[in-house]
């Protein structure tokens, strides 16, 4: 053998589905997806399973939690435990998971719609208890499952099925909701930013905490079209000429207007901060003392 | 298997319904549960989240019933045994995860102390009012178990059997009970450890790679379990599934999977109904109740008797699913039943459905906020004997 | 008569539910009779009057709320005047001397005790409740004076049981020193029932 290691040469021929580099951490047996042509979750998805390659984590502590709506389908595709939950309840879905067997690394994708709108509640109060959960929320500013409905995302001015004059209703700024509510990890990418992302996921699957990355995904078959944005070349043209790395920009400067510049990066990383199962042994810990019987980290109960 | 010691509070207590119940639930296995305060039923949780964290038990305050609900059932998944409780408005709320349950699979239980409706309606004050909702309140087609603890000592027994129920068939089990019985303080016996029975989750023998979470063996109904965190990476969802946990978006997936969630509980209904029966024997007039009311009407049935009439009583235990094959042949022996519950009459349709116009149906309703004047019973009572 | 209707009454802070909660756990878990309790729940301030009420029985008691009151326990003038039109024509009030007067209608007794300032001569206010209950035990003499002590040790909290034992005795005392010829007869209430 020679020192220097060859380059291996691909038969592209003959190349399966199953030799896909990511292809261990997807059900191939679901292939082909439900999502349309040029949709940006899939981006997050391989970018998600890159990460998880990379870190080579024991597939038996991660878990994937989803709700509904396009992104809501992550869950299904993934293969790992998967939940796919009820609309807006992944979070709190994922509570119960994670509380109950401490040890999984619990790891929920869902819409903008799913988890701030209906689901709007679970996330300001999971992220408030920093519950140790990595959220990534993939923002397509409309509910596109149901055709491209108004979100609370949806920019002002956009048009959207249910604001065919245009949206008066104004937006979250999910970051900025995120980390004033106490996440301790908070970043923004479009899935134009697939290096980026896939560091952020790499990164975030080894902090602890609520975690939140909010990926901006296009939606070419409804959101983009109604607005007259062209396909997915166009939006992905969009997000290299009007997207801005700003590192540790304050949350409260990163809204998103219509068809305005991105602020993309990470905002918030506080590796430190104690997250709610930390939080709730530490306490008993003190004041119970050998009182204290934790659940046993594999969950169940204690078998004696 | 046998209860863990650490959860059983061996000894006589004079406690509260709510306090039993909640002890029943430690007594079970119980060791996870997620809750949002509400009247009447708020202190299960405030004794269960006293004494969980010295038996390795976790109780979270959720945001809302929502939350509460869905929380159960992700920690049901890592096989620890878990309970949410409510009441009436929090059990609409928890409807719609109710179904997800339904859907999934989970065991786990739903305590639901009821209170007077609609709405906000009494919140101190009690009611049955929830029955039907209980039957049907989530959508969709499903058959569930839900039973009617009639004292604070039911309370703590029957919670055991709830869970145990729940394990067997992979069901949410609501445990149905009554402000009067949440917060009536009465003498309740906790037996040793040893001599209560538990089931214990049916983890699947299967390796990870040849196991499906929906594939049932030859003439079972029940699927094997296999936990979150032990290598399967299963899939499940709340949409129409096959047995890979897979959506299945077809009529033939749909007439599949419905059928067999519902055949589960209408095939063992022998196995699961509870219900007490004396003197129907002969019986002119049965009178059927469950949970406090069953109580009240007793002693009513004790008056009607003395004026002559011939009563039988049934209380029922389990309440859903319903002892539809007793309902009906009794209703060939009897003239009539009676049925007193504190609700404008519910549990009383599904009686007139069995007795299929072979016997009267009385409803003795009730709106709620307090329990029957005996006298209305007794009048409905001598009524149907004629 | 087998069934026998109590109401505790008082505001809001002074034990009203522990004292019923001792009644049933002495007649009940130690007598081996059934008692049910039943709170009234509300919104009700501290300082408010509350009550609770029982329904002692030989078996099941099959209807938990209050039909005939036999006994009336009263601790603050407000419970006593919410109460009093409950109790039966020969019922039976037992009562905070000092906050309480009560306006008995014919056939029905009363018995009072300074149940407050005996508690403030132990040492601590917070035990009126437990001198209130003793002096109830010897008015009506429901249960022996041993199953009344067992149910006192096993309802109070740890580490308070001397305190709470004395302050019992001092009630038990109050009632020998002070009505009939000293001893606890069970006529005493009978009648009512």
């Amino acid at each position: 053998m020679s020192a220097q290691a060859e380059a291996p040469t691909i038969d592209m021929d003959n190349v399966q589905p199953e030799d896909h580099p990511i292809a261990p951490f997807i059900r191939m047996d679901r292939m082909p997806h439900i999502w349309c042509p040029t949709c940006g979750i899939g981006t997050v998805v391989k970018c998600y399973a890159a990460a998880m390659e990379k870190l080579d984590l024991d597939p038996k502590t991660i878990a994937i939690v989803s709700g509904i709506g396009c992104t809501g389908r992550v869950a299904g595709y993934m293969n790992y435990d998967a939940f796919h939950t009820t609309h807006g309840r992944a979070i709190a879905f994922a509570t119960g998971l994670k509380m109950a067997r401490t040890e999984l690394n619990v790891t929920l994708f869902s819409g903008d719609g799913d988890l701030s709108g209906i689901g709007g509640n679970h996330f300001i109060h999971a992220a408030r208890r920093n519950m140790d959960l990595l959220v990534v929320l993939v923002n397509n500013f409309t509910y596109a499952m149901t055709g491209g409905q108004n979100a609370p995302t949806t920019p002002l001015k956009a048009i959207s099925s249910t604001m065919p004059f245009g949206n008066f209703d104004q937006p979250f700024n999910l970051p900025h909701l995120a980390a004033s509510c106490g996440a301790s990890y908070v970043a923004r990418w479009t899935s134009l930013h697939i290096r980026r992302m896939t560091k952020t996921f790499e990164e975030a699957m080894q902090r602890k905490g609520f975690r939140f990355i909010e990926v901006i995904a296009p939606c070419s078959t409804l959101y983009a079209r109604r607005n007259k944005l062209g396909t997915g070349l166009n939006l992905m043209q969009f997000y290299h000429d009007n997207s801005e790395i700003r590192h540790g920009e304050d949350t409260r400067n990163v809204d998103i207007g219509f068809q305005e510049k991105i602020i993309c990066g990470k905002f918030v990383d506080e590796p430190e901060k104690t997250t709610y199962h930390e939080n709730m042994h530490t306490h008993y810990e003190q004041v119970l003392g050998d009182k204290y019987v934790p659940m046993p980290p594999e969950g169940g109960w204690r078998d004696e | 298997m046998k209860a863990d010691p650490l959860g059983v509070l061996t000894g006589a207590h004079y406690l509260d319904g709510d306090f039993a119940a909640g002890e029943g639930a430690m007594a079970a296995g119980c060791r996870f549960v997620a809750g949002y305060p509400i009247t009447p039923s708020t202190e299960v949780v405030e004794r269960m989240s006293r004494r969980f964290p010295m038996m390795g038990g976790t109780f979270i305050q959720m945001e809302d019933e929502m939350a509460s609900m869905a929380a159960v059932i992700g920690a049901a998944f890592t096989g620890t045994k878990s309970m949410t409780v409510t009441s009436g408005p929090g059990f609409s709320l928890m409807m719609e995860n109710l179904g997800l349950a339904v859907m999934m699979e989970t065991p786990c239980v739903l305590v639901n102390v009821q209170r007077g409706g609609p709405s906000t309606g009494l919140p101190t004050m009690t009611g049955q009012s929830d029955m039907m909702q209980a039957r049907w309140g989530s959508h969709g087609d499903y058959e569930i178990i839900a039973m009617s603890p009639k004292s604070p000592q039911e309370s703590f027994d029957l919670m055991i059997d709830a869970f145990n129920l729940s394990e067997i068939y992979r069901v949410p089990v609501l445990f149905m009970m009554d402000e009067c019985v949440g917060h009536m303080t009465e003498k309740v016996i906790i037996p040793e450890p040893d001599e209560i029975d538990i089931v214990p989750r049916k983890l699947t023998d299967k390796k990870p790679g040849e196991f499906w979470p929906y594939e049932v063996n030859n003439g079972e109904l029940v699927p094997e379990f296999a936990r979150a965190g032990d290598g399967y990476r299963f899939h499940t969802t709340g949409l129409t599934h096959d047995y890979r946990g897979y959506p299945d978006m077809t009529v033939e997936g749909q007439w599949k999977l419905v059928t067999r969630l519902m055949d589960k509980i209408n095939k063992n209904v022998d196995d699961i109904i509870r219900f007490e029966e004396e003197e129907t024997d002969g019986a002119d007039v049965v009178v059927l109740s469950y949970g406090i009311t069953s109580r009240v009407a007793r002693l009513a049935i004790e008056k009607a008797r003395e004026k002559g009439v011939k009563v039988g009583v049934i209380r029922l235990i389990v309440v859903w699913p319903f002892p539809e094959k007793q309902i009906r042949e009794m209703a060939k022996k009897i003239k009539g039943f009676v049925v007193p519950e504190i609700n404008m009459g519910q549990v009383v349709l599904e009686v007139e459905r069995c007795a299929a116009g072979n016997c009267t149906t009385t409803s003795v309703p009730h709106p709620g906020g307090g329990v029957h004047d005996p006298e209305t019973i007794v009048e409905a009572i001598v009524g149907a004997a004629k | 008569m087998s069934r026998k209707e109590i109401r505790i009454t008082g505001f809001g802070g002074q034990g009203v539910v522990l004292c019923g909660h001792i009644i049933g756990h002495a007649y009940s878990i130690d007598a081996g009779h059934e008692a049910t309790m039943i709170q009234s729940f509300g919104p009700e301030a501290r300082g408010s009057a509350c009550s609770t009420s029982l329904v002692l029985d030989e078996s099941e008691v099959l209807y938990p709320y209050l039909q005939d009151l036999h006994i009336l326990l009263a601790m603050s003038q407000d419970g006593y005047e919410q109460s009093k039109d409950l109790l039966n024509a020969k019922g039976v009030v037992v009562h905070e001397s000092d906050l309480v007067v009560p306006d008995l209608k014919k056939g029905q007794k009363g018995y009072g005790i300074p149940s407050t300032r005996i508690a403030e001569e132990i040492g601590r206010v917070i035990v009126q409740n437990i001198v209130m209950l003793g002096f109830f035990a010897a008015v009506t003499l429901l249960v022996t004076k041993e199953l009344w002590e067992s149910a006192v040790m096993d309802s109070v909290p740890a580490g308070t049981e001397e305190l709470n034992m004395k302050a019992f005795q001092a009630g038990w005392d109050h009632f020998e020193e002070n009505y009939g010829d000293g001893t606890p007869k069970k006529e005493t209430v009978e009648t009512a029932f």
